[in-house]
């Protein structure tokens, strides 16, 4: 499990260009981690892609830090 | 290498069965690009797939249709691996005066000319923002800048195109996608041919170059802002129209 909130930052780290020390649970994709609206659609993306799962638009708003992140994730994943 | 090479490059168009849909389908794929045609007669987009012959798909695909609209975006990304170039070319005109205008033809040519395009352009943009590349053409009118009496809803809908391409390209430009706009003035198509020569000479009178367009002067636009030289070309409406209107 832990692996999944590795790999959801490693998504973070190359899609923002940020260091690995900055994405914390807590960090905002956009306060935090100077992410724009765009940036948030194309990390969804990401993750999607990288965990074959769909994120629906209603759930996507709500992923505001990498710790919602990792929690869609964790309780969607099927892998 | 020559200028506008677009080998390599995947393109969509819309309205490929008509007359400037047609040019411009013909034009993209002279210059290298591989190109899926979209209409809904499909005898004529067989006849013109068999034309181009190579790097060519056809999908018969509605623009009032939603579930129309996401499968052509699909199965045109399936056959070409991708999409670069959009070219949204598909338009209807049901003129009235807007005293007598139905309801009816107010919703078609704003389904077919604007929200068709927007829906079809949103389900592209994906695959482009990911590929960080991406051309979208709108082809509007001369008359979503003019006006013109007897056409408010097909006025509106090309003015429309204009104002959705320029808030397009302000979201995507960082991406390297462009959004633009060609308008045509008055092109010789079978959509023109229709008119009466009375009709023809009035209009002409208001042309300085005084003669029509053709479809290649249009597909010649769309050339340009598809290719890579045109990658700081967004939010724009490039005008062919002989000197009808200067804007
Ligand atoms: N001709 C001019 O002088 C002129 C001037 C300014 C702007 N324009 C614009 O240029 C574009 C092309 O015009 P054109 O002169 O080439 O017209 P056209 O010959 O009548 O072609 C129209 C095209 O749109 C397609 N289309 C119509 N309704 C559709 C629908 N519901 N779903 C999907 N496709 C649909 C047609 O496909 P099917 O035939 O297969 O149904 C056809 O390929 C249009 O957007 C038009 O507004 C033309």
């Amino acid at each position: 499990m832990s692996d999944i909130a590795e790999r959801v930052k490693k998504i973070v780290v190359e899609h923002l260009g940020v260091e690995a020390a900055q994405v914390k649970e807590d960090a905002k994709f956009i306060d935090d981690l100077g992410a724009d609206s765009l940036d948030t659609v194309e990390l969804v993306m990401a993750f999607e892609e990288e965990f074959g799962i769909e994120i629906p638009d209603d759930a996507a708003e709500k992923i505001q830090t990498v710790g919602d992140a990792i929690g869609f994730i964790k309780g969607n994943a099927k892998s | 290498m020559p200028m506008f090479d677009l080998n390599g490059k995947a393109a969509l168009v819309t309205g490929a069965t008509g007359g400037i849909g047609g040019a411009i389908a013909r034009a993209l794929h002279a210059q290298g690009a591989t190109v899926t045609l979209a209409g809904t007669r499909a005898e004529a987009l067989d006849e013109l797939r068999t034309a181009l012959g190579e790097r060519v798909h056809a999908i018969a695909a509605r623009m009032d249709e939603p579930a129309d609209i996401e499968r052509l975006a699909k199965d045109a990304e399936a056959a070409m691996g991708k999409i670069d170039i959009l070219v949204n070319n598909a338009g209807i005109t049901r003129d009235n005066i807007s005293m007598r205008m139905k309801d009816e033809e107010w919703d078609k040519v704003l389904q077919v000319n604007l929200t068709g395009t927007f829906k079809l352009t949103r389900a592209v943009m994906r695959g482009m923002m990911k590929r960080r590349f991406g051309r979208v053409i709108n082809i509007t009118s001369i008359v979503g800048v003019t006006g013109n009496p007897g056409q408010a809803n097909y006025a509106a809908a090309k003015a429309g195109l204009i104002g959705m391409s320029k808030s397009l390209a302000q979201e995507l430009a960082s991406r390297g996608i462009t959004v633009n706009c060609v308008a045509p003035g008055f092109i010789a198509t079978p959509m023109t041919d229709v008119l009466s020569d009375e009709q023809k000479k009035a209009i002409l009178g208001r042309v300085p170059s005084g003669r029509l367009g053709t479809p290649e002067e249009i597909a010649a636009g769309v050339v340009y802002l598809s290719s890579e030289e045109a990658a700081y070309v967004t939010g724009q409406t490039l005008h062919i129209n002989g000197g009808m209107a200067m804007i």
